[in-house]
């Protein structure tokens, strides 16, 4: 069991869950995040002064998948993600995960996580 | 009854002609109150306008007490204008100030006073919530409320009484200077230099919000948390303003045309240069300062608006956009004064050169309303310019002085400012326990 963590553009999100549900997998967590990483802050002027906007708006995907699901999650999120130009294209971090419960059932490992 | 009805007839045959004369002035009459206390409700509206402007040009977690503080200055001062500040400005003088009409004493039936006293009142409270915008996110509100009342019902009133007091039973010395009356036709320095002078004492005693500036002197942007809501507000303000000046006449005739015209010529000159101003000088056409621009056009001519041509309009309005995003960025960054709307610079430096203005652009000649015009521009010579000096000069002296010493016993008696702690987590909490946002979140996504 693996978890993986996508930190995304908000603009590919839409796409990104089409090729992951494409894949068969359907269950994921979203949540909106700021980031620094290596792209060019946003400059902004407010009644004449200047102030840089260094953290950007990110989407922050979480997928919980087998281990037969990790190449498949990777390939949907960078076929996506990597087709645009410039940095800010985003990090995908794979973690194990040591163990998953169902709350309604009490399932708990690989039958939790399908 | 029947044997009577021919007399009848003939008393009303009789009458009519006599009553046809006296209606023609009835008429007017009644005309001038319809478009008095229209005017003074589109006045009233302005009051919303500058709530929303403040409220939009700050923080989301003090926008409650924005709100408040400009419903709550209306009402303080129409009580405290109703009971002390009419009857300064407008009572019998006494050199100084008026001394009859408290409370409407010795007013009955349907007295034009009550007309007047509404259309006065919407001034006043103009006058006491300029100085909301300049002291927004950090003022204790109770302190608030009380120098609401002092402005609406002592500071604003005695200086108008200098200026205006025989619109009604007063008679005030700057309308009687040797170098002819000072000229402020709907309050470019009565109502708005003397709110804007106030506001500029608050924000110098209350000190700037915190954030504002570093330690070593870095200025730094506290982004209004929506232009929307600033922009419906500036709206409203320039909708309002056509009762503001127009109807500064308090008589239904001609005039209101010409004064309106005046009036949205000035706005737009105001927020064109602004805009162009801003976007030469900081690189994008600044939205605030469009906005700021158009109120300080409208500030400018407030005072020339009956006496002015249409090219006299223009270029006070030109100068004024310009004027305001100068003055901004001068109180801002070298004086360090932190003004969050920029009200001084809308209301007192725009309210100072609109009332100059009518020294240098009064056309009274031009516009066939009177004999000789009195601006310099238009061979009046330098009379009225002084009068003008004088009369804007004293206003400064009097609001500034006043203000600084207000702000400064109330700052070391019940207190000026919030906690560092409430500010951060802002007024909203601290002053009313409530969210202006409570539960605003967005619940599901695409």
């Amino acid at each position: 069991m693996k978890l993986i963590i996508a930190i995304i553009q908000p603009q590919e999100l839409t796409p990104i869950k089409e090729a992951l549900v494409h894949k068969n997998i359907f269950r994921f967590t979203i949540s909106n995040a700021l980031g620094q990483g290596a792209e060019i802050a946003i400059h902004e002027v407010y009644r004449g002064i200047a102030h840089d906007m260094k953290l950007l708006k990110k989407v922050r995907l979480e997928i919980a998948v087998n281990d037969e699901f990790v190449d498949q999650a990777v390939d949907a999120i960078c076929s996506v993600a990597r087709t645009a130009d410039g940095t800010g294209r985003g990090k995908i971090f794979v973690l194990p995960i040591e163990q998953c419960i169902r709350i309604r059932t009490g399932e708990t490992g690989a039958e939790a996580i399908g | 009854m029947l044997k009577r009805a021919p007399i009848v007839l003939l008393i009303i045959t009789v009458l009519i002609p006599a009553q046809a004369g006296a209606s023609v002035e009835a008429v007017q009459q009644n005309l001038n109150v319809v478009w008095t206390i229209m005017a003074a409700t589109l006045v009233f509206l302005m009051q919303a306008g500058f709530a929303l402007l403040e409220a939009g040009l700050t923080r989301a977690k003090n926008a409650a007490n924005i709100i408040m503080k400009n419903l709550m200055d209306f009402a303080v001062g129409s009580v405290a204008f109703f009971a002390l500040g009419f009857g300064l400005m407008f009572g019998e003088s006494n050199g100084f100030f008026g001394t009859t009409l408290f409370g409407l004493s010795g007013t009955s039936g349907d007295s034009w006073i009550y007309t007047f006293l509404m259309f006065q009142t919407v001034f006043a409270a103009a006058a006491a919530t300029i100085v909301s915008g300049a002291m927004a996110e950090r003022t204790k509100f109770v302190s608030y409320l009380l120098f609401s009342a002092v402005i609406t019902g002592l500071i604003y009133p005695i200086y108008g009484s200098w200026a205006w007091g025989s619109l009604m039973d007063g008679n005030g010395w700057l309308e009687n200077l040797p170098t002819g009356p000072f000229m402020d036709f709907a309050g470019s320095t009565v109502v708005h230099s003397i709110g804007g002078w106030l506001a500029l004492s608050g924000a110098i005693v209350l000190g700037p919000r915190l954030g504002k500036y570093g330690r070593g002197g870095q200025v730094f942007a506290i982004p209004g948390h929506n232009i929307p809501l600033a922009a419906l507000g500036v709206f409203i303000l320039w909708f309002g303003w056509f009762g503001f000046n127009a109807g500064s006449t308090t008589v239904g005739d001609g005039s209101i045309g010409r004064i309106v015209v005046m009036t949205n010529l000035s706005a737009a000159a105001g927020a064109l240069a602004a805009t162009f101003t801003a976007w030469v000088a900081f690189g994008k056409p600044d939205v605030t300062m469009a906005l700021n621009g158009a109120l300080g056009g409208l500030v400018a001519i407030t005072a020339p608006c009956a006496t002015v041509t249409p090219m006299g309009a223009l270029w006070i309005g030109l100068l004024a956009g310009t004027l305001v995003v100068v003055s901004v960025t001068f109180i801002d960054r070298t004086l360090k004064i932190d003004d969050p709307v920029g009200a001084v610079s809308v209301h007192g430096v725009c309210g100072l050169w609109g009332t100059l203005a009518c020294g240098l652009f009064n056309a009274e000649s031009q516009l066939q309303i009177g004999a000789a015009s009195t601006g310099l521009l238009y061979g009046g010579g330098f009379n009225q310019l002084i009068s003008q000096l004088i009369g804007a000069g004293t206003a400064f002296v009097w609001a500034f002085g006043l203000g600084m010493l207000l702000f400064t016993i109330l700052k070391h008696t019940i207190g000026l400012r919030v906690s560092e702690s409430e500010e951060i987590q802002g007024l909203d909490i601290g002053e009313h326990g409530m969210e202006s946002y409570a539960g605003f979140q967005i619940f599901i996504a695409e």
